[in-house]
């Protein structure tokens, strides 16, 4: 299940090797006994700050029915504690904008990728180095947000930046990782991320006796551009890009990867790529069927374009902003190799030809019964002595086998084998 | 006279098998559909024994295109990879037309592909100057009629 093989049961129990973790959340998804739990912040966690901000993920404006939007969900929110709402969609159309401008000045190899996905982004860290020059940098439009929120409050409010509390509501565990750890090693202006299934509950409850207001008007506030980052293809489609591919699903990302890096796709100017299936939509946080929240915002940007409504960000401003820098990331994202089977490369080759000697003796079957998830990577972990030839339930049988061999020669030896053996002899035949 | 048995004996390359890791990857001509695989397995294995991402990213790129010249244009052939502490020699053989001209076929943009494989996104005439390009040392001998094969060498020490 796990796409780099990062999860082995030890002593009855899942644990997650650190370094091969991607951080995708497929787990937590696929778990039937809920065993692996993301590491979000506890909603109501604000009460340090003196002023605090809430930046929903636009995946959260899917998980209710259709006449809910945005504007009521933000009233909703505030209503739960936070001194503000702040409409992240808006930032999502900015940031839009920013890529369309990337795009056109841009000239190395193609396609480039887009970072909105935190995962996608450690892959490439991880297994695909060659493509790290192809994530845009731009950073993301929850960092940017965060940003701008903390340097216009702090002046109007007469706070200090680390006095206003910003929190993100996720849809997805890596968000939060990536906010404690970002990936470009830079840090983060966000100060938490609460669970969209942790805050759906208590805000649903909160926005029953919120007013709808006319369902045209409640449209009119909406950033056309930026709602559709909530799902795969989103960002394309908004921007009418033409050559642009938008993927989702791990899977389905590593075979498309594989053939960028084969240089197979550099008539694509653009990809879009979410770990999660239909993009953020399908975060392991999330509340709703993804495939009901797929469609309300599918739905919704076929109503806006039909209504020809367009609440967006200026593009002069926007591209003022562009040329000042303002939209890129702060640090340079660099590789993160998997650590080597040895620092050594003499020994890592000897290593790694032990363990294909492993492997061939091994059943090849991947029961799981010895806590890896392949023969191969069993074989690694006995390599790397985390494991011992032993744990394979199929040594078990072939050593039983040599057991009663050596049993047998033993017997043999012994003199007193002769009599047992001419006892067996002489027991009578039935037939007879 | 004794003039056969006097001359000197074939040197043997004897390598200490200890530190040599040798992967060999088989390859059908014409199957698109598994093209490329060797050298996804290839790009594994340097990065389970740490070698440096911008030398993976040569020995992907070389290792890729001399993959899909064998299924571009010849019937099988085989890829074989030596890997020792100083260097990584990819050793490519098979049984396709061979090359009339390699000077030619070494030119950039010089392809003899087919318009179906041009419709596939191959045939820029990119390959072997791409290989030679991310290779310390590269080899080409080719016989038409008899197939080609190709020795690429890439170095692991970083004063080379």
């Amino acid at each position: 299940m796990c796409p780099t093989q990062a999860i082995r049961i030890r002593d009855g129990k899942a644990v997650i090797i650190e370094e091969k973790c991607i951080d995708c959340g497929e787990c937590i998804t696929v778990c039937p006994q809920n065993a692996i739990i993301p590491l979000t912040d506890p909603f109501g966690e604000s009460a340090k700050f003196r002023h605090t901000v809430a930046l929903p993920s636009p995946a959260l404006y899917a998980q209710f029915g259709r006449e809910i939007l945005p504007e009521k969900i933000l009233s909703g929110i505030k209503r739960l504690g936070f001194d503000d709402a702040y409409d992240l969609a808006f930032t999502c159309g900015e940031v839009s904008f920013a890529i369309q401008e990337y795009l056109r000045e841009y000239q190395g190899p193609k396609p480039l990728i887009s970072n909105v996905c935190p995962t996608v982004v450690r892959l490439i860290q991880v297994k695909y180095p060659a493509l790290i020059d192809q994530v845009i940098p731009i950073d993301t439009p929850r960092e940017l947000a965060a940003r701008e929120i903390k340097r216009k409050k702090s002046k109007t409010l007469g706070l200090k930046e680390e006095e206003i509390g910003t929190f993100y509501l996720t849809p997805c565990p890596v968000k939060m990782i990536s906010i404690k750890q970002p990936a470009e090693k830079g840090k983060s202006y966000i100060d938490g991320a609460i669970a969209i299934s942790d805050i759906y509950g208590p805000l649903l409850a909160a926005m029953e006796d919120i007013e709808n207001r006319s369902y045209r008007k409640a449209l009119k506030n909406i950033c056309i551009l930026g709602i559709g980052w909530a799902m795969a293809g989103g960002i394309c489609r908004t921007l009418r890009l033409k050559n642009s591919l938008a993927v989702s699903g791990l899977s389905e990302i590593l075979k498309v990867f594989n053939d960028i890096e084969r240089g197979r796709l550099r008539n694509i100017d653009f990809i879009e790529a979410y770990s999660c299936h239909q993009g953020c939509v399908g975060g392991s946080l999330t509340v709703e069927n993804l495939y009901i929240s797929y469609n309300k915002i599918l739905k919704l940007i076929e109503t806006l374009e039909f209504e020809q409504i367009k609440a967006c960000p200026d593009i002069r401003e926007v591209r003022k902003l562009y040329r000042e820098k303002y939209f890129f990331i702060e640090g340079k994202l660099e590789p993160r190799p998997i650590k080597p089977l040895d620092k050594d490369l003499a020994k890592a080759i000897k290593k790694r030809k032990e363990k294909e000697d492993i492997h061939e003796s091994l059943p090849k079957i991947d029961c799981g019964a010895c806590g890896a998830p392949t023969c191969l990577t069993f074989a690694e972990d006995v390599v790397k002595g985390e494991a011992e030839l032993a744990d394979c339930i199929f040594s078990l049988p072939q050593k039983f086998a040599k057991l009663s061999q050596e049993l047998l020669e033993l017997l043999n030896k012994s003199a007193s084998v002769r009599s047992i053996k001419l006892n067996i002899n002489n027991i009578p035949n039935k037939k007879d | 006279m004794a003039l056969r048995e006097s001359a000197p004996p074939r040197k043997k390359i004897v390598m200490s098998d200890e530190n040599i890791l040798s992967q060999r990857f088989e390859i059908r001509g014409g199957d698109f559909s598994n093209a490329g695989k060797a050298s996804t397995s290839i790009k594994e294995i340097l990065q389970e024994i740490g070698i440096d991402s911008s030398i993976i990213i040569r020995a992907s790129i070389a290792s890729y295109e001399a993959e899909m010249n064998v299924v571009m244009y010849a019937q099988r052939g085989s890829l074989t990879l030596n890997i020792t502490p100083e260097k990584l020699h990819f050793k490519l053989e098979d049984d396709g037309p061979g090359i009339e001209n390699i000077e030619l076929a070494m030119q950039e943009g010089f392809s003899t592909a087919t318009d179906k494989m041009r419709e596939m996104g191959f045939g820029a005439g990119m390959g072997l100057p791409n290989i030679k390009k991310n290779a310390d040392k590269f080899e080409i001998s080719s016989k038409p009629g008899k197939g080609t094969s190709l020795d690429i060498i890439i170095c692991l020490n970083k004063t080379e």
